[in-house]
């Protein structure tokens, strides 16, 4: 082997510059693609449905004139509908990109591990055992999502966190909670049953604004958070050690992006419930599209964005029934869930 | 990189829990030249190159940098200066080489700072050092065990650190890789001047390679210095608990351990029978 040089041959660095620069331009084009198909999926929304309104109704209502019929069906009903959706799905997107990443396993997504279902069972203890109003509901939802996380990652924690046990600890917590979920259930009223269904199926029916607002503004909040940490994020996929080596303050970043990462799914949950499986599947769908170099946070937004879209439409009118959008997310992700778990078994992985 | 940075001990102890592993070490590395650690399983080599490179904090004592205790330099600078290559690092799924060595760049980046041409040359340059040009775009998921351990090295190279720890660089590979590893880390050293400190498990590779060897036992430094004074017989019996001859190397002319079991050994060629304290005395 001859001994290294200081400095790269110019034909070396022009073919390492070219490859990054080639890349980076795939990566930005396909984000953009995504992006022109949230955008596209979210003017459809708007102008179909029962009723089919043009282009230019759906502009001038967005752009605050009256149009009638339209003003009422396209900026009472569907605008803060689809509004939600994109918001809602960007938050699971992002978020579980955050842990699928930071555990370095896709099954390390909040859905998987509690955390949805921590926001559901308080849901359901504040509207049937202590009748609370929507918005104490959210606002527990919202404490309950970030005290589970919390008592995840203490129980799991030993000398830092390890992937696999906070997994398998989240999805103990899990199940216990889902349990006090169906316990509150099983003694509901019938007026509260409904109210409650929404919080564990994840429906987008009979959203307004008041809805909409706060997981809009958390997404502005924390957005920002997560994409600051994304470097910090990409490093500790190298594991602790190699992350803490680079420079890493590992700790910090990784309370950091827990927090801002539950905040999003709590917020999102409160708004539109545990719309089943996007925090799951927006990551590893993102990774097939834009390759594994670069940060997911932002493609795995816009792949969760198009999913909520897409599925919430597809479950209003595709079918002779309204299903709500957590039913037809649920039967897109668990044959996922299914295969994921077959392949790592396969492949001789603990989980 | 013509600075030579001095690392140093002082007093250090470890441990994890109740358990102490490393007790009251003080140690100095030599700028500029390849320090080899070695002793037996559990005596505390990985914690020491751990908390040397900040990522266990001590018990007691401190570790500096240029005089600076580096538990309380800021990551990111004490990252630029001194890199670690751990004993198991992870690669994300289908991550390319070219990508996975450019996360070396991570301490010379702000949160958003975009990726200069500096980067481009460090990467570069470290895919060149570590012969990796080739197989830049080819996923880290699909290379031999060579070829990844040269790719992480190629990543620590990306850091462009004066100091480089490696713990245990060439374990899993076989021996024309570890030897190719070694070969490289030597070229590092020789080329740019990076003051290399690494723990091996082999005692003879140890020794071949190392211009100063530290063996430790139970948490202290048993001896330190050049290989032919440190790896004696004495040496590997306190340290390793093993019988053994030393002889000199007749390729490297560095000391070379031969351990005596209770199997396949000659009659006459037991510990104390044969002058092997003259023998390992030669190399000098």
């Amino acid at each position: 082997m001859s001994a290294p040089a200081a400095v790269a041959r110019p034909s070396a660095l022009r073919e390492v510059t070219r490859g990054r620069v080639r890349n980076a331009s795939r990566r930005r084009l396909t984000a953009l693609a995504l992006a022109v198909l949230v955008v596209a999926a979210f003017a459809v929304t708007l102008m179909a449905g029962q009723t089919f309104y043009p282009p230019r109704d759906v502009v001038q209502v967005v752009l605050g004139e009256q149009v009638p019929g339209a003003s009422f069906t396209v900026g009472r009903l569907r605008l803060p509908r689809a509004v939600l959706a994109v918001t809602a799905g960007f938050s699971f997107g992002m978020a579980g990109v955050t842990f699928q990443t930071m555990l370095r396993n896709p099954l390390a997504s909040p859905d998987v591990i509690g955390i949805s279902a921590g926001a559901s069972a308080a849901a359901a203890v504040a509207i049937v055992t202590l009748s609370l109003d929507e918005t104490q509901v959210s606002v527990l939802a919202v404490v309950a999502a970030l005290v589970v996380a919390l008592l995840v990652y203490v129980l799991a924690f030993r000398d830092g966190v390890v992937g696999t046990r906070l997994i398998l600890i989240g999805i103990g917590i899990s199940a216990m909670l889902d349990s006090i979920t169906s316990y509150v259930l099983s003694r509901a009223a019938e007026w509260d049953l409904q109210e409650a269904t929404r919080w564990l199926t994840g429906s987008l029916n009979g959203v307004g604004w008041d809805r909409t607002v706060p997981a809009l503004v958390a997404l502005a909040v924390l957005a920002p958070v997560l994409l600051a940490q994304g470097r910090n994020l990409s490093a500790l996929q190298l594991g602790d050690d190699t992350a803490s080596a680079l420079g890493v303050r590992v700790e910090r970043t990784r309370v950091t992006v827990i927090l801002a990462a539950v905040g999003l799914i709590a917020f999102a949950t409160a708004a539109a419930g545990p719309i089943a499986f996007v925090a799951f599947l927006s990551g590893p769908i993102a990774a097939r599209l834009v390759g594994a170099g670069g940060s997911l946070l932002v493609p795995a937004g816009l792949v969760g964005a198009l999913l909520v879209l897409v599925a919430d439409f597809a479950g209003q009118f595709a079918f002779d029934t309204r299903y709500p959008v957590g039913v037809v997310t649920g039967v897109l992700g668990a044959p996922y869930l299914v295969y994921l778990i077959v392949r790592t078994h396969r492949a001789g992985g603990s989980i | 990189m013509t600075t030579s940075h001095t690392l140093t001990a002082e007093r250090l102890t470890l441990g994890y829990g109740d358990r102490v592993v490393v007790d009251s070490l003080d140690l100095t590395v030599p700028p500029g030249k390849v320090t080899v650690i070695v002793g037996a399983n559990a005596c505390g080599k990985s914690t020491l190159l751990r908390s040397m490179s900040r990522l266990l904090a001590p018990r007691a004592g401190q570790v500096l940098l240029d005089g600076r205790q580096v538990h309380r330099m800021p990551a990111k600078e004490l990252a630029r200066t001194l890199g670690l290559l751990p004993q198991s690092p992870v690669a994300p799924e289908g991550i390319t080489v070219v990508d996975l060595v450019g996360r070396g760049r991570h301490p010379h980046q702000g949160v958003f700072t975009r990726w200069s041409e500096k980067d481009d040359a460090a990467v570069a340059s470290a895919l060149e050092a570590t012969q990796t040009t080739e197989i830049a775009d080819r996923s880290v998921d699909e290379l031999s065990g060579g070829q990844r351990q040269r790719v992480w090295i190629a990543m620590a190279l990306a850091q462009q650190t004066d100091l480089l720890l490696l713990d245990e660089p060439t374990t899993f590979l076989d021996a024309s890789h570890q030897i190719e590893v070694l070969d490289l880390l030597t070229d590092l050293n020789r080329a740019r001047g990076t003051t290399v400190v690494m723990v091996l498990h082999d005692l003879n590779l140890a020794a071949r390679y190392a211009d100063h060897l530290i063996a430790l036992a139970a948490g202290r430094i048993h001896a330190a210095g050049p290989p032919a004074a440190v790896l004696t017989e004495e040496t590997v019996a306190t340290v390793f608990g093993l019988q053994s001859r030393i002889v000199e190397d007749p390729v490297s002319g560095k000391p070379l351990m031969l351990p005596i079991g209770r199997h396949h050994v000659r009659a006459g060629a037991g510990a104390g029978e044969a002058p092997a304290a003259e023998v390992a005395e030669a190399p000098r």
